[in-house]
């Protein structure tokens, strides 16, 4: 009798079903990061719900992960998941979005719900490049990037949406690249824990489009290793020039504030005053 | 606390505006999202109030894109939602009704229309959105559209959109106009137990991964989430399981038609038309929402001088009452089509009549001016002789 | 009682459009008979023009806005100037003694006005219930709806503890209005 050992995750996963990522992608490793922590969270998976929008980033929950999913139109996922949070809080919201849905078109809903620090957390894969749609510019990728849309080299400066997600009032903010599977994995489920907007940053290889961008194309793990070249933490960070930190990406967890009114607490204070007049 | 029981029968004068947004929280209504607009801001004014009263939520969104998104989320969430705009903020959501329609999600929309296009003129009555439901968001779609002509209506009808959306699983428009919004009336309350609420149905235990979800025509069953039911929700095209498929056209075939059939197949359950003086009449006016009022006023004058002419009002806009207006072109020998625009319905009704009678649009002299009473009756003379 | 149409007008501040909601309600609400309140908008609400209009009727109000009103009430020389021409030929026009000055009227208009602002000030030391010594003297001249009526809507309208003093203003209208 063959001996088969079934993957830990598996139960997390819908079943029948044909993944439509290329081969090398990061979305790998930030569904198993994402599903890990809820492991270890030891949350009821019913409990959660996904909400994604239009992007790779999208595929992540939609349809694989087994547990009520919404997979909506371009840069709304969060917006979508206001309403379905403030209708449901007893539910653990998480969006999958990509740096196009938060950056981009749905930049507006980004920043205020970091404003409203409503309970949601956000888990935004940037590969720093319009993927699906065939390699354009986004608002993450970097100055003087040629790409399918700036053949002549980007001339825009990028987002840096960790730092967009703190000003807007984020109270829980981590960036990780996929590189640091294990720290991005905890993160998560610190977010997850947090009452209140919560912001994952991962940088993530696209080998496919934004590899051709930095010469890596179809090399995954060149850019793995760009990644973890280019890594400083946030408590090292501190302590350099911006000259040093030239080209480097800044990870760890950048915020964490606690005690700020949650949007969907709020309401339920102002359900209580209403009923008492 | 439930919303105080509605037991002695209640009275008010009321702006058209608030009359809906007391139709709403009388149908169940317990989250709204909107983004301040004139001509129906005094709607979210009165929901920021109400909603937190009935245990509900109100948010006001960063702009009307969330706003239907919130109302999305919120009806998947289980809740009974809404928002209320006009046609600029109608023009923001679109993107996201048609997504609302494809995923089969209960929610009201309320256009209180002004004039337009863009900014136009905020205060001014129009029915130039008249289209927009239907034809606004990109692809296929059926959608279920009420014109209202008065407060009591902006109560009534509001019921009734919650009612049909919940019934087929569908985004439900009101279309006002500023001046239904604005203007007092008296509105009748009805009692609580007067009032008959359809409920969705919902999807009661999880049946596995290719449960029956969506393209019933009969409508399938909601999985509300939080469940345990595992819904498996998006809006590219899907199976009945909820399970994309993007590339097979056959499939594309099957849930555009399926998702139109549900509509189009209960058109009888649906449809709601008024009729006055039709019996021995040889002109018809075809006429909804505020100008019907003018319609009814000119043609009991009409009646009065002996002129055979008589009413049609159509209640429910979308889908179109096809066989109604066909059926009066038999009748009638003429079918006058007044709308407070420049005939967007008008070529509908033209369509519907087929030949059988001549139809001819008179637009109002002053379009955002309510037709007088001599504009629509020296028409009618001017048929009838 | 046959349908009446009553156009209300004057600058913003001057509660015009308080006062078309009080007659609309005092008329379907407890008086029982029927009534539509319509508003003319604009940008400039506040300080600018105010156009506001009442249908009473006991029948039902299908047509729902005014061509030609059979009341006038003026509470500017601008309301004024502006709109007595659309009055009709039997119409009645009232307006603030001191503050529009009346001159020409068509024969067969009925001409009533009293100093409603002025009264305010000096009796009730307060210039915001003019409006109610309006709607009284307008009671007591048109009788379209009961005082009894106006009151009840007023005070459904108006916040309590002002109550009195509105109450006070429409009695004093009422009385100049005898």
């Amino acid at each position: 009798m063959k001996n088969t050992v079934g993957h830990p995750l598996k139960k997390y996963f819908r079943g029948e079903i044909n993944y439509t990522t290329c081969s090398g992608c990061g979305n790998g490793i930030i569904s198993q990061s994402i599903l890990r922590a809820i492991d270890e969270i030891a949350i009821i998976f019913d409990q959660i719900a996904f909400v994604s929008g239009i992007g790779c980033s999208g595929w992540i929950p939609s349809p694989s992960f087994n547990t009520d999913v919404l997979h909506v139109t371009h840069g709304r996922s969060i917006a979508f998941a206001t309403g379905l949070k403030l209708a449901a809080p007893q539910m653990k919201v998480i969006v999958c979005a990509g740096d196009g849905d938060t950056g981009a078109i749905g930049g507006n809903h980004f920043i205020h719900a970091a404003r409203r620090n409503i309970d949601l957390t956000v888990v935004c894969v940037n590969n720093g490049i319009f993927g699906m749609t065939g390699g354009q510019v986004a608002p993450t990728t970097p100055y003087n990037s040629v790409t399918t849309t700036t053949p002549y080299g980007s001339i825009e400066r990028p987002f840096d949406l960790s730092n967009l997600a703190i000003a807007a009032g984020a109270t829980f903010v981590a960036r990780w690249t996929t590189y640091h599977a294990r720290s991005l994995k905890n993160s998560i489920k610190k977010a997850i824990e947090h009452k209140g907007f919560s912001f994952i940053e991962v940088i993530s290889q696209c080998p496919v489009q934004y590899g051709k961008v930095i010469g890596m194309r179809n090399d995954p793990v060149s850019m793995l290793m760009h990644y973890k070249e280019c890594a400083v933490n946030i408590n090292k960070a501190k302590n350099m020039s911006a000259d040093e930190l030239k080209d480097k990406i800044i990870v760890g967890e950048l915020v964490e504030k606690k005690n700020i009114p949650e949007l969907t607490d709020e309401i339920k204070r102002l359900r209580r005053e209403a009923s008492r007049k | 606390m439930k919303n105080k029981k509605n037991i002695e029968r209640k009275t008010d004068f009321i702006q058209g505006n608030i009359a809906c947004a007391e139709g709403a929280i009388a149908a169940g209504c317990n989250f709204f999202a909107g983004y301040p607009i004139t001509p129906a801001s005094e709607i979210a004014h009165y929901m920021s109030r109400k909603m937190f009263e009935v245990e509900g939520t109100f948010i006001q969104t960063e702009d009307e894109l969330a706003a239907i998104a919130n109302i999305v989320g919120a009806s998947w969430g289980g809740n009974k939602s809404m928002t209320a705009t006009s046609g600029p903020g109608i023009s923001l959501m679109l993107e996201n009704i048609g997504l609302a329609v494809v995923t089969e999600t209960p929610c009201v929309i309320v256009n209180v229309q002004r004039g337009g296009p863009s900014t136009g003129s905020p205060s001014v009555a129009f029915q130039g959105d008249m289209l927009q439901p239907k034809f606004g968001s990109h692809g296929e779609y059926q959608i279920i559209a009420l014109a209202p002509s008065s407060p009591q209506e902006m109560f009534d009808f509001t019921v009734e959109a919650f009612n049909k959306a919940e019934k087929y699983r569908i985004p439900v428009f009101i279309l006002a106009d500023s001046l239904i919004g604005h203007m007092r009336e008296r509105v009748d309350f009805p009692l609580d137990d007067e009032i008959i609420l359809e409920e969705r149905k919902k999807l009661k235990n999880y049946q596995g991964i290719h449960q029956k979800i969506f393209l019933d025509e009969n409508v399938a069953p909601m999985p509300i989430f939080g469940e345990g039911l595992k819904a498996n929700i998006t809006g590219s095209t899907h199976k009945e399981d909820g399970f994309r498929n993007v590339s097979d056209p056959k499939i594309m075939d099957t849930a555009i038609k399926r998702l139109s059939n549900k509509i189009l197949k209960h058109k009888e359950d649906i449809i709601a038309v008024e009729e006055k003086y039709l019996e021995d009449a040889e002109v018809a006016i075809f006429s909804y929402g505020l100008v019907y009022r003018a319609v009814l006023e000119t043609v009991n004058i009409a009646r009065n001088q002996g002129l055979k002419v008589g009413s049609f009002r159509p209640i429910t806009i979308w889908p179109f009452p096809q066989e109604q207006v066909e059926e009066l072109s038999k009748k009638v020998k003429t079918i006058i089509v007044c709308e407070n625009n420049l005939g967007q319905i008008y070529p509908f009704v033209k369509a519907a009549a087929n030949g059988n009678a001549k139809i001819i649009f008179l637009p109002p002299k002053i379009l955002g001016a309510l037709y007088k009473q001599e504009e629509i009756l020296n028409k009618i003379k001017e048929v009838i002789s | 009682m046959k349908k009446v149409e009553i156009r209300l007008t004057g600058v913003g501040g001057q509660g015009v459009v308080l006062s078309s909601v009080i007659l609309g309600r005092a008329a379907s609400v407890y008086d029982k008979i029927n009534a539509v309140q319509t508003e003319t908008y604009g940008s400039d609400m506040r300080g600018g023009d105010v156009c506001t209009e009442v249908i009473i009727a006991e029948e039902r109000i299908i047509y729902p806005i005014i061509n030609n009103p059979d009341i006038l009430v003026a509470l500017s020389q601008k309301a004024y100037d502006d709109n007595f021409n659309d009055l009709k030929a039997e119409g009645i026009i009232i307006t603030d003694s001191d503050l529009v000055n009346v001159s020409s009227l068509k024969k067969g208009i009925i001409y009533y006005h009293g100093s409603f602002n002025k009264i305010a000030i000096e009796e009730l030391k307060k210039k915001a219930v003019a409006n109610m010594a309006m709607l009284g003297f307008f009671q007591e001249k048109t009788k379209i709806v009961s005082l009894d009526a106006l009151e009840k809507a007023i005070a459904d309208l108006v916040p309590s503890k002002t109550l009195d003093l509105n109450l006070k203003a429409l009695q004093i209208g009422v009385n100049i209005g005898k």
